[in-house]
Formats: C-alpha cells, sequence, structure tokens
C-alpha cells in the first residue's frame, strides 16, 4: 500500500492541471449557487416545522405529545439518505409524482426539522418563569403569550443551535445527488465520468465547502449578537 | 405480495446487510475513538505545531462533507498511490469524519475537569502522563459520555453513505431489492426500521448503559 513512498517517481501523479480545474470551475460553481439554494430552502422548511413540532411537544394533550415525540426520535435515528430515498420512491408507488428538488428538499426539511425542534425546546425553557406569570397577570392568551413574549426571548439562546444546523444542512446536502438535484457533488460525478479525471473535480468541491462553512462560525456569532441588540436583551 | 411473504423472501438479504451496516458502524466507531482522543489531546497540547496539525484536521474534517471526503479517499487517494478497498474506504472515511467531531468532545470534556484536579495530581508528584491516564481523563469520560451517545447514533447513520460507494451494507441491499421489485414502501420501510431499532434500541441503551457504569466506577452514582 505504501510502495509509492519508496518509488521516486511519485510527485507527477499528483498530476494536477490547473487548465482543467480552470475550465470545469464555472460548472462547479453554478453547481454551488444549487447547493446554496437547496440547503437555504430545506432549513426554512425545517425552521417552521421544527418550531412546529417544538410547540406540539409541549401542547397539554398527552396523545398529541407522544406521538410527536415518538416521531421525532424516529427520524432522528434514522439515516437521512435513506430518508430521501423513502420520500422519492413511495410517493409514485400511491400515484404521488415529487421532482427531485421538492422530494428533497421534503426529506431534508423533515429530517432537521426534528433537530431544529430540540434546539427550540431549550431556547423556550430558557425564559424565566416569571415571563410566563406576568403574562397571565396580563391576562394575555396563550397564543399572544407565545407570540409577543417567549418566541421572541427564546430565539436569541437558541441562535448559535440554529446556525450550526443550517451549516449541518449545507454539508448534507450532497446527499440529494442520489436522486439527481444538480447540486455540487451531482456536478462533480457528472465530470468526472467524462473525462475520467476525479482529482481536480472532488478537490475543487472539498474546497468550495471548507470556504463556505468555515466562516460561518463567525457570522453566526455576529447574527446572535445583532439579534439581541435588536431585541435589547 | 404480503409484507409477511415479502419479508420472508428478503430477510436473508436484509441481515446480510445489517450485518455489514454493524461492522462499518464498529470499525468506524474505533477509529472516531482512537483519532477523538489523539487530535483532542493535541488540540490542547501548548506545542504550535502540534496544536496547529490538529486544528487543521479538526477543521478540513468538519468543515466539508462526509460524502466528498468519502468520494475523495475512494476515488481521488489511488491517484497518490493509496488504494482502499470500498469496504475499508467505507469505514476509514466515516471514522476520519466522525474522529474531528469526537476531538471536540474530548477537549471539551477535559476542559471542564476542575483544575483544583490538575494542582491535586502535580502536588503528589504525578507525571504529566499519568495525571492525564490516572485523573483527568476518566472524569473527563465521565463529562463527554452523553454526548458521545449522540456522536455514536450520527456514526451509524452515516455509515449508509457507504452505500455510494457499493459497499452492500443495509442501504445498498434497500435499494437492490427496490430496483428489482419496484416495493418501495416495503423495502425502504423495514431499513427504516432497522436502523431505528439499531440506534434506539441498542445503541442508546448500551451508551446509557456505560455513562451510568462510568459514573459508578469514579463513586459518582
Amino acid at each position: 500500500m505504501f510502495d509509492w513512498l519508496f518509488t521516486d517517481d511519485w510527485f507527477p501523479k499528483f498530476d494536477w492541471r490547473w487548465d482543467y480545474a480552470w475550465e470545469i470551475l464555472p460548472r462547479l460553481i453554478e453547481a454551488t449557487g444549487n447547493t446554496l439554494i437547496a440547503a437555504a430552502a430545506g432549513y426554512l422548511i425545517a425552521l417552521v416545522l421544527g418550531l412546529a413540532f417544538a410547540l406540539a411537544q409541549r401542547s397539554q394533550n398527552r396523545i398529541l405529545t407522544f406521538f410527536v415525540r415518538e416521531f421525532v426520535e424516529f427520524i432522528r435515528s434514522t439515516p437521512l439518505l435513506l430518508q430521501i430515498f423513502f420520500i422519492f420512491y413511495v410517493g409514485p408507488q400511491f400515484g404521488i409524482t415529487l421532482s427531485p428538488w421538492v422530494s428533497g428538499m421534503i426529506a431534508i426539511g423533515l429530517h432537521y426539522s426534528c433537530y431544529l425542534s430540540e434546539v427550540y425546546r431549550g431556547g423556550i425553557d430558557s425564559v424565566p418563569k416569571g415571563q410566563w406569570e406576568a403574562a397571565t397577570a396580563l391576562n394575555m392568551t396563550t397564543a399572544q403569550t407565545y407570540k409577543r413574549l417567549i418566541i421572541p426571548q427564546a430565539i436569541p439562546p437558541a441562535i448559535p443551535g440554529l446556525g450550526n444546523y443550517l451549516v449541518g444542512i449545507f454539508k448534507d446536502t450532497p446527499m440529494l445527488s442520489v436522486i439527481g438535484v444538480a447540486e455540487l457533488i451531482h456536478t462533480a460525478n457528472a465530470i468526472g465520468s467524462e473525462t475520467w479525471r476525479y482529482l481536480e473535480a472532488y478537490t475543487i468541491v472539498g474546497v468550495i465547502f471548507l470556504a463556505l462553512s468555515l466562516p460561518a462560525a463567525g457570522l453566526i456569532r455576529a447574527f446572535e449578537g445583532f439579534v439581541r441588540r435588536k431585541l435589547g436583551m | 405480495m404480503s409484507l409477511f411473504e415479502f419479508l420472508s423472501q428478503y430477510w436473508p438479504l436484509l441481515m446480510s446487510g445489517t450485518g455489514v451496516t454493524v461492522a462499518q458502524f464498529l470499525l468506524g466507531a474505533i477509529l472516531t475513538v482512537g483519532l477523538a482522543l489523539v487530535f483532542g489531546l493535541m488540540k490542547m497540547s501548548s506545542n504550535r505545531a502540534i496544536k496547529g496539525s490538529a486544528v487543521v484536521y479538526i477543521e478540513i474534517f468538519r468543515g466539508t462533507s462526509l460524502l466528498v471526503q468519502l468520494y475523495w479517499i475512494f476515488f481521488v487517494l489511488p491517484l497518490f498511490g493509496v488504494t482502499l478497498e470500498k469496504f475499508t474506504a467505507g469505514w476509514v472515511a466515516i471514522g476520519l469524519n466522525a474522529g474531528a467531531y469526537g476531538a471536540e468532545l474530548v477537549r471539551g470534556g477535559i476542559m471542564a475537569v476542575p483544575k483544583g484536579q490538575w494542582e491535586a495530581a502535580t502536588a503528589i508528584n504525578m507525571s504529566a502522563a499519568r495525571r492525564m491516564w490516572r485523573i483527568i481523563l476518566p472524569q473527563a469520560l465521565v463529562n463527554m459520555l452523553p454526548a458521545w451517545g449522540n456522536l455514536m447514533v450520527e456514526i451509524l447513520k452515516g455509515t449508509a453513505l457507504v452505500s455510494l460507494i457499493s459497499v452492500a451494507d443495509l442501504m445498498f441491499q434497500a435499494k437492490q431489492i427496490n430496483a428489482s421489485t419496484y416495493l418501495s414502501a416495503q423495502i425502504f420501510g423495514t431499513a427504516l426500521v432497522i436502523y431505528y431499532i439499531l440506534a434506539r434500541f441498542l445503541l442508546t441503551p448500551f451508551m446509557r448503559w456505560l455513562e451510568g457504569f462510568m459514573a459508578r466506577k469514579l463513586g459518582r452514582a
């Protein structure tokens, strides 16, 4: 396995061709756009659905709470890849044909909504009890209490968690390639099978992922500060 | 075809796939623990070269997707003369990826050990290695085990990706059976349930037991 180390001609095996890298770069940048759109769309679904799951788990209805809890656990302990296949292939069996984009967005949105519901739950739990009591004292309805008091205060502490899962979704979008969404890995696969050169395409994809996800942590922290200031916390 | 007939026909394939999934998980998890320990400790080093290389490893493997890493290891590494068999490429990629996340858990667990423990160990003249092994790491382990439970489930879920380089795991068998029967709901549904049983009723209880066991060992329970 390591005998290449002891020959003197291993360096040319790198065989990195800049002209070829430049040639495929525009296609990969276009695919980056698709990856970002997929991540953003999946995230929006997850944000809304996650909040719904978090609120449902706080409901007085024991049966609803139980089923949502079990559903969240089920989705969290099974692979996203399998869920993508499930949603994409099971629909047609019952006469519902979903496009790769739609089924991919549903799968990613659903998968991550279960993670986000836990983040929301932590945020809501961190709101001091006095706030609930004050809302009751002011005769606010439950809906008003959540909308005007609890959720605005629950969001800032949840932002780091919410942001991490945005990066998580971004890094999981390559799985959409299996059902034919033309994101980064799908494009790199196509390039590789056209020319039998995988080195440049996969390496550029890796670098694009690094370049976009490394600054994310700093941006999330800055955004949390911004939201806290806006809400006067 | 009823679900029962369907299952009795394809059960052997599903079970062999499950076996491969479990093997990928175990090998990947062992590699993860090893890498996490080594790089977690390296990241705490005061030597800048050692610390720097740990930071590079952690950031590269946390900053890119597991799928990208898997493809890179399987398709690109052979160009450098390192050809891994697909089965090996699978668990190595999983271990390298999860090891980067685990390294941060190790670091966090060690940092959460109270400073007095370090001072006390130094005061009774323990060497740095002995102090780490006998005093700090056991306490750090108890601190970080709950987070490791989650990481272990992530590793198990990550093994599904090896099907994309044709390792015949549960995901791969499910895809194959789907392609020949078109009974998607049955086969993918069954595979989902198998993964769920592995994660929820085997792996998670084991990690809970380990948490309790380690806590008792340290006299904390």
